[in-house]
């Protein structure tokens, strides 16, 4: 068996008390840390402590409590930021990754519709018949359907980068793909269901070098590697809080100065207001121009705990733990007879999710078998339904481990799956 | 858990050895429902025989619950009079939001008995009731049910 390296997992699972929890008379494995990680107890502690001393509505109010909670929700955005090398005032927060993906799309559409109307926005947000909005074959729907919405509302034209049969992104004929019609450029940076590392810095620049807008999801990549902002070469990241050991009920948009500056407001209303008169308003500067109405402060709050916890453990640390896991189960997995894994086969530009489908064998039947083990994975198209498209499959099982996850958990994975072969005898 | 419970040896018998499955040669309506969360899908062909009994053709893709049911759906409701496909789907439902408590009539509900101990899953619930439901609005498209009831 492979040495882990340096990460003391034992120190790390004495954080997060649930993973010491049994289901179904067993010890819990979780292995579906991809849908939503576990969160340890600074991150509690950190929202416990939120409300019982500080609790208060942020940038407004005047009294003590309501100073107290806007400075410890402006130095989690500080603490936010910094973790991807990014400035403050360039990060949104938002509900969650889809809000986020959402803000930007409606960036498009609703620039699109002021034009129309002839107010003054910038160009590169206005879009119509004959222009191009590029996606790949592996978006969660969360980078798909939006901009599908864009594409109906505006006319313009969605066009997608297509998949090789080991999961890579297929870049022979890209500048067919990008080219002078297309306007925004967005893809995954890792894929949440073949668990692809993508080049986005090169088909960043592919898209700057038509002076189209680039949009990455980052919600697979944040919390399992060092991720700087600039090294992707976007305009616009989204990503999750609750994937990175946040609370749920957060996500995050960064964008570049400019690019933010440029952005009409998603929602509107209180707080994202520079004058307000009966007859119109003005906006506030980013990012409070992106952060409509009472904010989430307890979840920024959790999720600068839950920054500075990876941090402690060090995302370097992270990202080499996951792939000794992730050569592990890979290596599994080819092991077991009519198991084939459903992306990348080796750790090469690959992060820990892998799906996987069992000959004979319908995914909601194998999480069921593996659930009866204690074993916790997702099945279902893992919203990227056309993905599962891509590969001729109905859905996937799919395991997903995270810092917390031993070389353990794994073999239990890899022994429930043979055991939802024998119960329903499909090897021999 | 007890998997045997919920996978009982008839339901995986219909599993491996569907009965009923193909398509009718001139079907009333055909409609096709998908399990969003896990990509189940089954496509539902209604039509009558002259004596006006129900004809029931189906397709499926999907796990072993949702695939037995549609088995156990077209055991249960094939030749048979509407009345008698009606009692069986109401019994079917009425069993599925049971959580596994009460008696299932097994006069009424054939196989379909077997389908009690899914009723402690909630997430496998809806793939057992996705051909009944697939069935029932295949009946409604060939006006061979009302919409407003069920
Ligand atoms: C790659 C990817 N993008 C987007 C999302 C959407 O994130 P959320 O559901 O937190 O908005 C997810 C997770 O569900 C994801 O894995």
């Amino acid at each position: 068996m492979p040495n882990l390296p340096a990460l003391d997992v034992a120190a790390v699972r004495t954080q997060f008390p649930i993973l010491e929890r049994s289901v179904r008379g067993r010890p819990l494995v979780y292995l579906d840390s991809g849908a939503t990680s576990q969160k340890p107890l600074c991150v509690l502690d950190a929202e416990r402590g939120y409300y019982l001393h500080s609790n208060a509505a942020v940038h407004r109010g005047a009294h003590a409590l309501a100073e107290e909670a806007t400075e410890a929700y402006e130095s989690a955005r500080v603490t936010i930021a910094s973790f991807v090398g990014a400035r403050a005032q360039d990060l949104v927060f938002t509900t969650n990754a889809t809000a986020a993906l959402n803000l930007a799309a409606y960036a498009f559409s609703n620039a699109t519709a002021l034009a129309a109307r002839g107010h003054r926005v910038d160009p590169r947000f206005v879009i119509g018949e004959g222009d191009s909005i590029v996606v790949t074959e592996m978006e969660h729907h969360a980078n798909l359907v939006p901009w599908q919405q864009v594409c109906e509302k505006t006319g313009a034209t969605l066009r997608w980068i297509g998949l090789s049969d080991d999961g890579r992104l297929d870049l022979r004929n890209l500048d067919s793909i990008i080219d002078q019609t297309t306007k925004v450029v967005s893809l995954s940076h890792q894929s949440n269901i073949l668990g692809t590392i993508n080049p986005v810095a090169q088909i960043m620049e592919a898209a700057h070098s038509v002076n189209a807008i680039g949009v990455v999801d980052a919600c697979q990549s944040i919390p399992h590697m060092p991720v700087d902002v600039h090294d992707l070469g976007a305009d616009l990241i989204a990503w999750s809080g609750h994937k990175m050991l946040g609370p749920t009920g957060i996500g995050f948009l960064w964008g570049s100065t400019e690019i933010l500056n440029a952005m009409t407001p998603f929602q509107t209303g209180g707080s994202m207001i520079e004058t307000v008169t009966l007859e119109r308003s003005t906006f506030a500067a980013p990012p409070q121009r992106f952060e409509a109405g009472t904010q989430m402060v307890a979840q920024a709050i959790g999720t600068a705990a839950a920054v500075r916890y990876l941090e402690s453990v060090g995302m370097v640390e992270i990202a080499a733990h996951e792939h000794a896991l992730t050569a592990h189960a890979l290596a599994g997995i080819s092991q077991l007879p009519g198991v084939r894994v459903i992306g990348p086969t080796d750790t090469h530009m690959r992060g820990s999710a892998i799906s996987f489908v069992v000959d004979g064998l319908h995914p909601h039947d194998v999480g069921q078998v593996m659930d009866a083990q204690g074993v916790a994975v997702r099945v279902g198209h893992h919203c990227a339904w056309p993905t599962c498209r891509r590969f001729s499959v109905p859905a996937t099982t799919r395991i997903s481990p995270y810092l917390y996850n031993t070389l353990d958990d794994i073999d239990a994975g890899l022994a429930a799956i043979a055991a939802a072969q024998e119960f329903f005898q499909v090897v021999n | 858990m007890d998997l045997e419970g919920l996978y009982q040896e008839i339901i995986l018998d219909h599993y491996k050895h569907p009965r009923g499955k193909g398509e009718l040669t001139s079907p009333l309506a055909e409609v096709h429902h998908v399990n969003p969360t896990c990509g189940d899908e089954i496509t539902v062909q209604i039509a009558t025989d002259p004596a006006g009994h129900l004809l029931v053709g189906y397709q499926g893709l999907g796990c072993s619950i949702s695939q037995a049911s549609a088995s156990v759906m077209s055991e249960l409701v094939n030749g048979n009079s509407i009345e008698v496909a009606e009692t069986a789907r109401a019994a079917f439902v009425d069993m599925m939001h049971a959580q596994g408590s009460g008696e299932p009539n097994e006069e009424i509900l054939g196989d379909g008995i077997a389908f009690a101990g899914v009723a402690k899953y909630p997430a496998r619930v809806k793939c057992a009731l996705l051909p009944w439901m697939a069935l029932r609005d295949a009946q409604i498209q060939a006006n061979l049910a009302e919409s407003e009831e069920g």
